[in-house]
């Protein structure tokens, strides 16, 4: 019965997934369809394209064709069923969090996690009743402590910002199975080409297309995966979005109906369309183009980081270099298990001069540039503690890994020699 | 409790497949067993079709009439009425016309009697087709001892959308890749052909 087809390989579908010819033209790369609508053959297939009944284009709002190339690309990397594009990352989680929660609810979360999503969780999640109960992923008994009757997810990131952390997403998957709430996993920083937290339990997998994938510095995105793996129908009422009756469509169940993908179109047909984050077509070609390339920079990435931080753990201004991929490292065992290729291009140091040290350290530098952000072709440094996480409390930097010492790196694809030749001057100078 | 995961499909409670001691042979189906089905098949039948528009058997139906099969509705209770303009008969036997694909849209507990009706047909169908969630091994074992060709647990108008790319504008991983340029129906906005699988013929 079965044919014994081949899976293509990371680097095939990095280029091909989601990709085919355009039907009319022939055209090879994938157009750009920046149109804001699509015209309808009658007003019987206009009803069919709102009510869920056919698969199409309506409005740029809720899906377009050059974002759904980019859709299906990021979810066949992940392994996932379905793909969902929005505006940015920060835009993906709030997206997959309106899905599963209501107002009252909790959702367990990391607290090693990106500075931005520490602000959206105590703060802006607030405003919708969300309530996030914080976890050390040092400590798995903290996750099992903090869920309640009322926690609906539990969110981590793979390899955790600022840097150096991995995260044990086995585990925490089978504390939320055992739960039977879904595992988000927010892959960003080291994106499927080092590790694949759908392999590993998770439900839902979030990105920020802007860093790694995107990989340029050019566009800001995000995506969504539906990992295809939740019963969203076991636990009744739970999660109304996906099990319940929607009066936005004439009472369909969108689990019922869309099976294994139920939440990817949950997530684009009552969140996107109602809260409106929606992808531009020409930042999705961007993305797209940067994607194809993934395999060869994140192992760019990688080699160059390596070298960067054993270069910097011998150097005596630095007090200590927090990367998995530094054998006596904290997280290396983690690091061998989850993320065996490399463990990523974002890391930081500790400087013994402390905030002025930093400070000085980013205001030298003349190849590295210091910018909010991660994951470009460029090398990129940044000092936390004045920048990304400045609004967090003291305590809440350094339970972050964003102390007053602190400097965070994302190296880039230059020659390494030309990275640790800045940095050295950089440290050197006045 | 133990869920199964059958690869591209939905996890399930294990209770709802039913084992029979066999070890399971439609865990996967290969791209082109289903296109060689979905490219073969004109008539299909769908039992426990219902006349509403929001369930996922009417979608089915209608999505599947669009691209050109003839579909005939199987509802006892609808018999005699008309689902989108077609017919609707009480059960498999009182079709006047020789059927190619019987689809089942109903619990896996049900299927049984419905496939040995099936059997019984003065033209047997080519192929038993059960819908997404819905699995009988014994079914499964007597049809394909009979000759006939079974799919289970899977969506006709998912694997069509997903063998025809039309299931790719909604970001879903159609888990194909072709270099081929996809052919558009002829009829409708954006409605597509299942296409050959690249490098070789429809069937499959």
């Amino acid at each position: 019965m079965a044919e014994a087809e081949r899976t293509p390989g990371f680097a095939t579908l990095a280029i091909h997934a989601g990709a085919k010819p355009d039907p009319t033209t022939g055209a090879r790369a994938t157009p750009i369809y920046q149109t804001t609508s699509f015209v309808f053959d009658d007003v019987d297939h206009a009803a069919a394209l709102f009510g869920l009944q056919a698969f199409g284009n309506i409005y740029t709002r809720i899906g377009n064709p050059t974002c759904a190339v980019l859709e299906e690309r990021i979810a066949a990397l992940e392994g996932g069923t379905a793909g969902l594009a929005v505006a940015s990352g920060h835009a993906a989680q709030v997206i997959v969090m309106h899905a599963l929660m209501t107002p009252g609810d909790e959702f367990v979360a990391s607290k090693k996690l990106y500075g931005g999503s520490i602000n959206q969780f105590n703060h802006s999640y607030k405003n919708f009743g969300w309530n996030v109960a914080w976890a050390d992923p040092d400590d798995l008994a903290s996750f099992e402590k903090a869920v309640t009757p009322k926690t609906k997810c539990i969110f981590i990131e793979s390899i955790a910002n600022p840097g150096g952390v991995i995260t044990d997403i086995e585990a925490i998957s089978k504390i939320a199975r055992k739960a039977g709430i879904p595992l988000i996993v927010d892959n960003t920083l080291a994106t499927p080409y080092l590790c694949k937290p759908i392999d590993f339990g998770a439900d839902i997998v979030v990105h920020s297309l802007t860093k790694f994938i995107g990989g340029h510095g050019n566009s800001i995105g995000g995506l969504i995966v539906d990992g295809g793996t939740f019963d969203w129908g076991a636990s009744k009422g739970r999660y109304p979005m996906l099990s319940e009756p929607r009066p936005e469509y004439q009472g369909i169940v969108l689990h019922e109906t869309f099976g294994n993908f139920a939440f990817a179109i949950a997530c684009r047909v009552l969140g996107l369309r109602d809260l409106g984050p929606a992808l531009s077509p020409f930042n999705a070609f961007l993305i797209l183009t940067g994607t194809e390339t993934l395999p060869l920079r994140m192992q760019r990435h990688c080699d160059n980081t390596l070298a960067v931080a054993q270069w910097l753990s011998k150097r005596p201004e630095v007090a200590w270099v927090s990367y998995p991929g530094l054998p006596g490292d904290k997280y290396h065992a983690l690091a061998k298990k989850y993320a065996p290729k490399g463990s990523g291009a974002v890391f930081t140091f500790g400087l013994k001069g402390g905030y002025d040290a930093g400070v000085k350290l980013v205001s030298n530098v003349k190849l590295l540039s210091h910018l909010a952000n991660i994951g470009d072709t460029r090398s990129l440094i940044i000092h936390p503690a004045s920048t990304t996480h400045r609004q967090l409390s003291d305590a809440q930097k350094v339970q972050a890994g964003a102390g007053p010492d602190v400097v965070r790196l994302s190296i880039g694809l230059e020659d390494k020699d030309d990275i640790i030749a800045d940095l050295e001057q950089g440290l050197k100078s006045k | 409790m133990p869920l199964l995961f059958v690869p591209g499909n939905r996890a399930l409670p294990l209770r709802h497949w039913c084992f029979y001691g066999r070890r399971m042979k439609h865990e996967a189906y290969g791209d082109g067993y289903i296109r060689g089905i979905l490219n073969t098949v004109k008539t299909i039948a769908m039992v426990g079709i219902s006349p509403k528009e929001n369930r996922p058997s009417y979608f089915a139906f209608k999505y599947l009439l669009e691209r050109g099969y003839r579909m005939i509705p199987v509802n006892p209770g609808q018999a005699g009425k008309s689902i989108l303009g077609q017919k609707v008969y009480a059960k498999l036997s009182d079709i006047p016309e020789p059927i190619d694909m019987v689809e089942i849209f109903r619990a896996s507990e049900h299927v049984l009697p419905i496939v040995e009706e099936a059997l019984t047909l003065k033209q047997k169908p080519a192929v038993i087709w059960m819908q997404l969630g819905v699995r009988n091994d014994e079914a499964a074992r007597i049809a394909e001892a009979a000759g006939v060709k079974v799919v289970m647990n899977r969506c006709p108008k998912i694997e069509y959308g997903r063998l025809s790319s039309e299931i790719s504008w909604m970001g879903v991983n159609s888990r194909t890749l072709s270099s081929k340029r996809p052919r558009t129906l002829g009829t409708g906005v954006q409605r597509m052909r299942l296409g050959p699988a690249a490098g070789s013929d429809n069937s499959g």
